[in-house]
């Protein structure tokens, strides 16, 4: 009798059912320590440094003093913040690529509360109006999109997308109102005198507020898409529109208070750059963070304290990397690289996570 | 008029190649956000071919200068497509995550490398590939003295009309061959081209590989024939790249209407240029317009939903043959 040929492939793709944390983290090192070997070998190609070095100037210039010590922690909670917004909008399966836009427009009415209210009214009650405003700002520019996706099913990633840029043009526009001195196409330091609408200094830090509203919203948002009612139909809805209609979940009704809540804090993550940070408005107030904070989010897979990790993480990159442009005369985008690099691994690890490969068995091993 | 509307062919061809490259991409279900990194990565590659060969050798060759730079513009944004389908197609990671780190590792390594290129070349701006750049624009002068109709259409570098060529060729590759028609049922419903025997991932790498190398030779045209041959780390490209993921939109994933909606992106780009009494501050808000109009389509598409100018039913989506 002849045997039946079996044309077993080499490698076989099965997903796992569940994952020991430590081996999932595991893993996400592993991916991390890859990237830093690739990274490496591109800093050794490009300029014959030795990585080692570089790695301890990258350290030196994200956590070498006090002083940058703060500034990382006050970029941290920026891109954080962000991260933290897009979170119940992803959960949802709702691609909002928007933030950018949403976080402009929290700037730019910040600055303006700034410029036109910045003598008239006490700080506390300036500082609580900006937000609010932001806060307004922020939703109108997600629900818009929201309006139209839950309504007429209009694509949500290239609306939001498209919102960006229309953003950015009205702040250009506000620039080019605001400008001071005229000519120079900036706004400059905002009240830079009296510093009317700044943050003031908490617990003797100029950034304390900023770390405190920031970890409010970080753990806010953990319970609301954990324990609250509303958080359990966004994971429904994310998880299938049909399953979230049976159970008499209204679709748009949660599409567009979801997008609602995720472009306010985007929006306020705007306020916090300008009035918290910045004390300008620019395009590069958002400074393409909205982008990067979709990597954040989605990376932590929606977990708020995940996100503290990995926002540390690319901003330790960043703050490290413009170190050692000016340390080793090399130039500022070698950050980005060495992020996009270390976003790749990441990205590509969580397929060895969800997935593992079964290879094919030596002749003989293998029975039908 | 005549200056305007050659001003806007020009501004329309570097996005052109960035919404051909894309929708040949997005035919076959992927959205590649990737698309400002990939031209960056053309750009970058094209330039830094050119630099090399032009100052290796005492009389460079334009023919050689040209293709050169188009061939290594197209591998490297390739490269670029590559690592984005191995990524979202092999390894099965999100495509927005994947596409968004695209553009910030492209942006960032053509910065890198332009910035390095610059300084090597001495300072800021000084870098220049004149016999590449000259070979670029290099029209014939019998047809651009035409008159304003030669002005106008027939004075431009040889990409104007390559990228014309390539949007008819992709059109009937799209409507009339049956390689095409297997792709546009991928990006509609992948289970079933698979079930129908064709062969998904093949279809997928190859549209979005090919898709990538086509966007990048936006980057190249505008660091060629744009921009003359230098390199500014601006991040004017970044903005052109998502102006063509616009134009995608814009011209209902049609290479036609793509032909025709870059032109009109380009008018809006420069009228404010012929319109009287602008001031700065209304500038900025008439740059929103390419972007308004985008949206006013999108949305209008989906109110009408005519079938035939949706976008591919399952952009954007991940398909895995054994998890439905």
């Amino acid at each position: 009798m002849s045997t039946v040929r079996h044309n077993e492939p080499l490698i076989r793709i099965v997903k796992r059912d569940t994952i020991s944390r430590p081996k999932s983290w595991g893993i996400r090192i592993a991916a991390v320590l890859l990237a830093l070997l690739i990274s490496g070998l591109f800093i050794y190609s490009v300029t014959s440094l030795n990585p080692a070095d570089v790695y301890k100037a990258m350290y030196e210039g994200a956590m070498g003093t006090t002083r940058r010590r703060w500034i990382t922690i006050r970029d941290v909670m920026v891109l954080l913040c962000i991260g933290v917004g897009l979170a119940p909008a992803f959960k949802m399966r709702f691609w909002n690529i928007g933030a950018e836009g949403q976080i402009l427009v929290g700037g730019c009415v910040t600055a303006w509360c700034m410029l036109n209210l910045g003598t008239s009214l006490p700080t506390p009650v300036l500082i609580l109006l900006m937000a609010v405003i932001s806060i307004v700002a922020g939703a109108v520019w997600g629900i818009l999109p929201a309006i139209f996706k839950a309504r007429w099913g209009t694509n949500e990633t290239l609306f939001t997308l498209m919102m960006n840029y229309v953003a950015i043009q009205i702040t250009s526009y506000c620039v080019a109102l605001w400008e001071n001195p005229a000519g120079s196409n900036t706004v400059g330091i905002i009240n830079q005198q009296t510093g009317a609408g700044w943050f003031p200094d908490l617990f003797g830090q100029a950034y304390g507020l900023n770390v405190v509203i920031v970890l409010a919203l970080t753990v806010g948002m953990f319970a609301y898409l954990k324990y609250s009612k509303q958080g359990y139909e966004i994971a429904v809805v994310g998880e299938s529109h049909n399953t979230a209609r049976y159970a008499g979940i209204k679709l748009s009704r949660v599409i567009i208070r979801t997008m609602a809540i995720s472009g306010a804090i985007c929006g306020l993550a705007g306020f916090l750059a300008v009035s918290g940070v910045d004390h300008t408005i620019s395009t590069n107030t958002a400074g393409g963070r909205g982008f990067t904070a979709i990597i954040v989010a989605w990376l932590a897979q929606f977990n708020t304290f995940i996100m503290v990790l990995i926002s540390f993480l690319l901003v330790f990159l960043q703050k490290g990397a413009s170190e050692i442009a000016s340390q080793f005369n090399l130039n500022d985008f070698a950050s980005d690289v060495i992020t996009g690099i270390i976003l790749f691994c990441i990205i590509g690890s969580e397929f060895f996570i969800n997935y593992k490969l079964i290879f094919r068995k030596k002749k003989g091993g293998a029975k039908a | 008029m005549t200056q305007l509307l050659q001003s806007a062919i020009i501004f329309g061809t570097v996005i052109l190649f960035g919404a051909l490259g894309e929708i040949l991409t997005e035919k076959s279900g992927s959205l590649n956000l990737g698309v400002p990194g990939i031209m960056y990565l053309g750009g970058i590659a094209g330039l830094a071919s050119a630099f090399a060969y032009e100052s290796s050798t005492a009389t460079p060759s334009p023919v050689v200068c040209l293709l050169l730079s188009l061939v290594c513009a197209f591998l490297a944004s390739m490269l670029g497509g590559l690592l984005f389908s191995f990524l979202t197609i092999t390894l099965r990671a999100n495509q927005n995550v994947t596409g968004l780190t695209l553009t910030i590792f492209g942006g960032g390594l053509a910065n890198f490398f332009g910035g390095s290129l610059n300084k090597m070349a001495g300072g800021v701006g000084q870098i220049s590939v004149a016999v590449t750049s000259g070979a670029y624009r290099t029209n014939i002068p019998a047809l651009a003295n035409l008159g304003w109709f030669g002005r106008v259409f027939l004075s431009h570098g040889f990409m104007v009309y390559l990228a014309i060529i390539l949007a008819i060729i992709l059109h009937w590759f799209l409507t009339r061959t049956r390689a095409g028609l297997n792709l546009r049922s991928i990006g509609e419903s992948p289970a079933t081209a698979d079930a129908a025997g064709i062969n998904v991932t093949r279809y997928k790498y190859l549209a979005t590989c090919l898709g990538a190398g086509i966007s990048g030779l936006g980057g190249l045209y505008y660091t060629m024939d744009y921009i003359k041959g230098t390199w500014a780390s601006e991040g004017t490209i970044e903005a052109l790249g998502w102006l063509a993921v616009a134009l995608v939109i814009f011209s209902i994933w049609r290479p036609l209407l793509a032909i025709l909606g870059s032109y009109v992106f380009g008018v809006l780009t420069w009228l404010y240029l012929y319109i009287p009494g602008l001031d700065r501050q209304s500038l900025e808000l008439f740059r929103m317009l390419p972007y308004v109009v985008t949206i006013a389509v999108l949305i209008f598409v989906s109110l009408r939903r005519k079938p035939e100018n949706q976008p591919p039913a399952h952009l954007g989506l991940p398909y895995f043959r054994e998890e439905r």
